[in-house]
């Protein structure tokens, strides 16, 4: 474990990573991989998730792909030198922000999504300049495999390697000393990331979950919400961090919404859902055991069937649900949607503002007025209006959460900024060493008077610039003729005393 | 839990411990259920709590003046200008531009969202722990305090109790001028910062040492709580043969001496050649004498250190290597002399621990080449300074290693410009601040996207069960490079 990380550190260190056209060639391989070897991704995702080939491509290969193509167009903008306004004191040097890579990045991927949540953040970390580590989750084992055999085969061995391994592998890496790490996952494990990031002061992002509320309001569409909602939660058998996880509504849309969600799976799925190509499966056991224990107790309105030995699950809906109950503590991750009725909008305010922030945070409603009050009123990750999950795919968005479901974000230019330092940079000459007598002690009050004056900014442009023409006209002279400097800066600084006592 | 309640919410009944055992619990409730009243969001709100700090340092400037003489020998001069003139900037920066840093940020759209309304809302995160130093007391207690709360933070501040002086001001007068349900200042040494940190905050900022950096991160991680460290470490500073000494000599003496050394931008430690060294220690003589006369001592315009620890540290540090310049020092008053070493080798405490005092260390190198592979050795500083007539020189230096900001040419007058962004990375500190990146800092990044309401039609497409036909359509129609999910 320690020698694959000192093996890219190495290999970082010595610059290879550097050059953009390195790093497009990188990209480049990895968009021929996607496109090579699609047959055995979706093969896999399948395999992991029961996924149709079609929706582990819609689902994953397309955001991959989505994201290398823009990560490829913008590269050369994103890595240059961007300049920065400079004051008074630094008007003559040249300031700008360098972006730069940060060295070695851990991802630790997750399994619902297990190709695009560890290549997502993969193009990122390649595109900024880095050496990475990927650690996929082993619970979506089949990908997991797939990735350490394909990524080293298109990939430059040297920088990019796979960890593969459960907990306590994961365990072992997290003692090694990165310089970023993107975990997606848990909030418990979550907590673990960041406490052993902390022993090296290792900045991370990680990426979280919670219970995402979904508020229905009376003056909607409720056929497309309905319709949206079950879209959302029911894509990938409920295993997405951003799925509704629970509905709020009054009490008289319950039945409502209970029969607009069930047609809308019926249009889905079909009759028999089981035999849906385009439904999945619980990952495992664990899980599922874990899902059906939310339901104990529950007034089921639709749904409910289960089948163990296929790890199968129905689109299910509760009413009526308790908030004190166990599937409104944890974050169901399943297809299972409690609708909670609360009084009205500002009642599902403060439920939410009791809990702790979600990762997405959805509201239906045609009052922009209302849906304004909502976000205004709560905190999220993110947010969809009158839809979910769709904010995932605008990558000019920030993806990522905010207080226990995360912290950090990434997607387009965002992954390059989280895993780039950018660095400030102030560039002067050893000339014009006169200017700076003014800061050297021996001081006086004169010369507090000087430093408030080229400091504080109160001057307007016309001033400015005629300041800053007879300034430059100044200088010139005085680099000409050195000799007479003591005199020329005397000068100036009559000069300028004149245009300070002239500014208000 | 994701879906329990969280502590300190209006409904709960408080924290875990009881009040009398908790000397924070009080307060941090207080001001929890001030934000999650509303009170901080408004912008008139926020630009009063600003015109307040303002109105703070404008009222009691000479009561900050005199405590941070009495603090760290600060003279008028300094103070104005490494304390006073920079939370001044940092405000009315703030002030001038707070409607537009609170506006929402529009993002770009793809062709599945061309209708909709796409933008990036910055909230405030809640509660803010703001821990600050003692070499800047003011500036930086201030800075970040500017920045929570212009993004409509509710704040504690814990200054450090090693600049007493300040401390007691900062404690005193400072919440007279701004809402007191929304901010409060703490007092106590390593032991109750330990027990504040216990606490759950939604973002804490510090500025200290890695060492304690490393702990005040671990506390975050129970909570999730999101960080920016602003830490430090050695920041070394190149003096390429192709250069005038005297100028060089000027801008580093000067740098490294201010306010006593106690700066975490300061050059640490020279690395140059032989000859350069030869030219470059009478100049750096020259120019100590000329800033602080024959006898450094007596003038006004050099501080003292802050306390006996430090004193004794440092006074540890001037028998590493062989003393060329100074290496005199007082108990009684605190004084260490402007010090150049030479001499001096990588396994020195000198070249181990930041030094953070008046002493300059030189190390020999003898290329540009050598003086990269020895900053890439070691840890990333906070700043890295490059000094050469040659502009190549400097790039090389400046592509060729990391640091948490750059500088040619030149001390650390970066600080002075709030158009870049100021911290450190590596062991030298996580995140940044100053100007709008303070906002940006304590601010949470929303993304939220409003989507149309009519036109399902067009979103049938992404619903099973899908054919044949919208197989191919979407597939083709999301080959864009703009388009992820279905």
């Amino acid at each position: 474990m320690e020698r694959e990380v000192q093996r890219v550190r190495a290999t970082f260190g010595s610059g290879r990573s550097r050059p953009l056209t390195f790093r497009r060639r990188q990209l480049e391989a990895l968009r021929v991989m996607v496109q090579e070897r699609e047959k055995d991704i979706l093969a896999a995702i399948g395999a992991d998730l029961s996924k149709s080939e079609f929706n582990a491509y819609s689902q994953e290969v397309i955001t991959v792909l989505g994201e290398i193509d823009l990560m490829l167009e913008k590269l050369p903008e994103w890595a240059a030198a961007k300049p920065a306004q400079r004051n008074l004191l630094t008007m003559l040097d040249e300031a700008y922000i360098q972006p730069e890579p940060l060295g070695v990045v851990l991802i630790i991927g997750a399994w619902n999504y297990p190709f695009a949540l560890t290549i997502q953040p993969l193009i990122g970390a390649i595109a900024a300049g880095n050496a990475v580590i990927i650690k996929p989750s082993e619970v979506s084992e089949n990908t997991a495999k797939l990735l350490a055999k394909l990524l080293p085969q298109y990939l430059d061995q040297d920088l990019y390697a796979v960890v593969t391994g459960g907990v306590e592998e994961t365990t072992e890496l997290l003692k090694q000393r990165f310089d970023h790490i993107l975990y997606t996952g848990n909030t418990t494990v979550g907590k673990i990331v960041m406490q052993a990031a902390a022993k090296h002061l290792t900045p991370v992002t990680l990426e979280l979950g919670g219970k995402s509320p979904c508020y229905v309001d009376r003056d909607c569409d409720l056929d497309v919400a309905c319709r949206r909602i079950a879209w959302g939660k029911f894509m990938n058998c409920g295993q997405t961090c951003i799925a509704p996880d629970y509905v709020l509504c009054e009490p008289s849309l319950q039945d409502l919404i209970v029969q607009k969600v069930q047609e809308a799976v019926k249009g889905f799925y079909g009759e028999n859902v089981k035999e849906s190509p385009d439904y999945e499966r619980i990952v495992n056991l664990r899980h599922f055991k874990r899902i059906q224990s939310l339901l104990e107790g529950q007034k089921i309105a639709f749904g409910g069937e289960m089948d163990e030995a296929t790890r199968y699950i129905a689109p299910t809906i509760l009413t009526d649900v308790d908030p004190g109950t166990k599937v409104m503590q944890e974050e169901i991750f399943g297809p299972i949607l409690p609708i909670v009725p609360v009084k009205n909008a500002d009642e599902a305010i403060q439920f939410i503002n009791e809990r702790e922030k979600p990762l997405a945070f959805y509201v239906f409603s045609h009052n922009s007025k209302l849906i304004k009050r909502m976000i205004d009123g709560t905190s999220s990750g993110g947010v969809t209006g009158n839809d979910v999950i769709m904010h995932f795919t605008l990558s000019s968005l920030p993806f990522g959460g905010v207080g226990s479901s995360g912290m950090g974000a990434y997607h387009g230019k965002h992954s390059f900024d989280t895993f780039s330092h950018q660095r400030p940079c102030l560039l002067k000459t050893l000339k014009r060493e006169g200017m700076n007598q003014l800061r050297y002690p021996p001081n006086s009050q004169s010369k507090v008077d000087w430093a408030k004056f080229f400091m504080l900014k109160r001057f307007n442009k016309e001033r400015l610039c005629l300041l800053l023409l007879t300034l430059l006209g100044v200088l010139a002279a005085v680099l000409i003729k050195r000799y007479q400097a003591v005199l020329r800066t005397k000068a100036l600084l009559i000069f300028l005393a004149v245009h300070r006592r002239a500014i208000p | 839990m994701s879906g329990t309640k969280r502590p300190g919410s209006a409904k709960h009944p408080g924290s875990e411990s009881t009040p009398g055992m908790d000397p924070f619990a009080d307060t941090l409730q207080r001001l929890r259920e001030a934000f999650v009243s509303g009170r901080t969001r408004p912008a008139k709100f926020r630009a009063a709590q600003l015109k307040g700090l303002s109105l703070f340092l404008q009222e009691n400037k000479q009561l900050l003046q005199e405590a941070l003489a009495q603090d760290l020998y600060k003279t008028a001069f300094h103070s104005e200008v490494s304390e006073l003139i920079l939370c001044q900037n940092q405000v009315d920066f703030a002030l001038r531009n707070l409607h537009t840093w609170m506006k929402d940020e529009p993002g770009a759209k793809n062709l599945m969202t061309q209708l909709d309304s796409v933008f990036i809302r910055k909230e405030p995160f809640g509660l803010v722990l703001i821990l600050s130093p003692w070499n800047y007391p003011l500036n930086l207690s201030l800075g970040p305090l500017v920045g929570a709360l212009a993004a409509g933070n509710c704040v504690v501040l814990k200054p450090s109790e090693i600049s007493k002086s300040t401390m007691k001001v900062l404690a005193k007068v400072l919440p007279r001028y701004l809402d007191q349900s929304c901010f409060a200042v703490v007092l106590g040494g390593p032991e109750e910062t330990g027990r504040l940190l216990e606490h759950k905050f939604d973002y804490i900022f510090f500025t200290g040492s890695p060492r304690v950096g490393k702990i005040v991160m671990a506390a975050a991680a129970k909570h999730l709580t999101p960080v920016t460290l602003e830490l430090g470490g050695k920041n070394p500073c190149y003096v390429d043969d192709n250069c005038d000494p005297q100028t060089v000599a000027n801008r580093v003496a000067f740098f490294r001496c201010f306010n006593t050394g106690q700066t975490c931008v300061a050059p640490d430690y020279v690395l140059c050649s032989p000859e350069m060294q030869a030219k470059l220690v009478p100049a750096l003589q020259s120019a100590i004498t000329r800033f602080y006369g024959n006898d450094p001592q007596r003038s006004p315009d050099l501080g003292r250190i802050i306390s006996q620890k430090h004193f004794q540290r440092l006074r540890g540090l001037l028998s590493c290597g062989r003393v060329v310049i100074g290496g005199q020092s007082d108990e009684s008053d605190l004084y260490i002399a402007p010090t150049v070493l030479v001499d001096v080798k990588e396994t020195e405490p000198v070249m181990q621990e930041e030094i953070f005092g008046p002493i300059l260390p030189i190390v020999n190198v003898r290329s540009l080449d050598q003086a990269i592979d020895f900053i890439n050795r070691r840890e990333k500083p906070l700043a890295l300074y490059a000094f050469s007539n040659s502009s190549q020189a400097v790039k090389q230096m400046l592509d060729r290693t990391s640091s948490g900001n750059f500088a040619g040419n030149q001390g650390f007058t970066f600080l002075t410009l709030t158009s870049l962004p100021f911290g450190g990375v590596g062991q030298s500190g996580m995140g940044r601040y100053h100007g709008k990146f303070s906002f940006d800092t304590f601010s949470h990044h929303r993304a939220c996207l409003l989507s149309h309401p009519g036109l399902e039609m067009l979103n049938n497409i992404r619903y099973p069960p899908y054919s044949d036909f919208e197989q191919k359509l979407i597939t083709w129609a999301l080959g864009s490079h703009s388009c992820t999910l279905l």
